[in-house]
This record gives structure tokens, C-alpha cells and sequence, in this order.
């Protein structure tokens, strides 16, 4: 089988208790497995702040899915999402060899939040660089 | 002499501008992380645009990997759309 790499990011709404929240997640791990797709990773955020409000909502249950699926899958998918009135917002994309390695360093703490161990420090460098940045806007 | 004053006009004789780079091609980081709101804001201005080439000495590649990065993260509410004193 032909599969490919995907992550999405669902951002469900704050309304639900955090059970509900669960129970949702745990429906939607289901339908990546009854269709032959793999869960690589998942992680929660909890309930976030929103940049602006959606649906005018402020804040957001935010969870990422990492999984391996075949394309013809996606489509239905986002359809489940586009269907669910809990989601507010959602995004799928599909990762390359690069996204896909750098997944994987962030999972194993090579990369804090921001980046890999060498990435890290790259990013570092690159914050203490800025000054050149800032001074131009 | 016309020359002269021309570029003490254009830029401190001092400190000569510091040549810029592209920091992604300069640390080898190869994928951007569109999660990542805190080294995106790097990348944007007080209204939340995108800032230019110009100004960050990014290269055309990581250019466009960037603002899909951010166009990313806005949809999902890390960032915002327009924004007023962002930093």
C-alpha cells in the first residue's frame, strides 16, 4: 500500500467538557484505524488561547494527530470535520522526508518546542541575530 | 565630495552594514515549523505581515517555505490576521 505521511491539527470547541473532548478524540483515532491508517503520534494542547476569537469563540481544545494513511483517505477525513460541529477549525498536511525527520527529533526532545538539538542552537542563533531584524520595521 | 556626503547620508561610517544571510541555509534547518509561533513572529511585523526578503536576508526558497508556514499557522488561530502591536 501506497501510504503517506499526514499530520492535522483539530481545534475543537471549548464548550465541551474535557471528557467530551476526549471521547471525540478517541473517534476520530478510531477512523484513522478502521481504515488501514497507522497513528504515528498525537499530542494535546489542552485548552489554548485563540489569536482571534472563531465563531466567537476565544479559546480552543487544540489536538495533533500524526498518522500514516492512504490519500484516498483524507478526503473523508476532513468530511467527518467539515460535518462536526465540535471542530472549529481544522488542518491537515501531508509531511516530506524533512517534516517527517523533524517530527521525529521533536518527539524524542531533541528539539525543545522550537527545534533540534543542532536546529536549537541554529534557532538560538538565529533569535540572537535579530537585532538586525527589529531595528527595520 | 558629492560622492562623499552621499554616503555618510545613506549609512553610518561606522558601523558599515553588516551583510545579510539567509539563516536557514546558514544553520541547515531544513523544515519550518508552521506550530511554532514564537519563531514565526520572527518573520512578521508589529501588524502581523510578512516581512520582505529584503529586510531578513532569507532566500527565495525559505522565503516561500516561511509564508506558508505563517498563512499555516494563521488558519489555525497561532497567529493572527491583522494585529496592532504585536510585539
Amino acid at each position: 500500500m501506497n501510504q503517506k505521511h499526514y499530520e492535522s491539527v483539530i481545534i475543537l470547541t471549548p464548550v465541551l467538557s474535557e471528557q467530551q473532548m476526549q471521547d471525540a478524540v478517541a473517534g476520530y483515532r478510531g477512523l484513522i484505524t478502521e481504515n488501514g491508517g497507522e497513528i504515528v503520534h498525537e499530542e494535546n494542547w489542552g485548552l489554548t488561547k485563540l489569536a482571534y476569537p472563531i465563531e466567537k469563540k476565544g479559546t480552543g481544545f487544540y489536538h495533533l494527530v500524526e498518522f500514516k494513511a492512504n490519500p484516498d483517505f483524507i478526503a473523508k477525513w476532513e468530511l467527518t470535520f467539515r460535518r462536526d460541529e465540535r471542530i472549529l477549525r481544522y488542518l491537515t498536511i501531508a509531511l516530506d522526508k524533512w517534516g517527517v525527520e523533524f517530527n521525529q527529533k521533536r518527539r524524542s526532545g531533541e528539539i525543545k518546542a522550537s527545534s533540534t538539538a543542532k536546529e536549537k542552537k541554529a534557532v538560538l542563533n538565529a533569535l540572537l541575530d535579530d537585532d538586525s531584524l527589529d531595528t527595520e520595521d | 565630495m558629492a560622492r562623499e556626503t552621499n554616503f555618510v547620508f545613506n549609512q553610518t561610517p561606522q558601523v558599515l552594514q553588516k551583510k545579510k544571510y539567509c539563516r536557514f541555509k546558514k544553520h541547515g534547518i531544513k523544515h519550518i515549523d508552521y506550530k511554532d509561533k514564537d519563531f514565526l513572529l520572527k518573520f512578521i511585523n508589529e501588524q502581523g505581515k510578512i516581512l520582505p526578503r529584503r529586510i531578513t536576508g532569507t532566500s527565495l526558497k525559505f522565503q516561500r517555505k516561511i509564508s506558508v508556514a505563517i498563512k499555516r499557522a494563521r488558519h489555525l488561530a497561532l497567529l493572527p490576521y491583522v494585529a496592532d502591536g504585536l510585539k
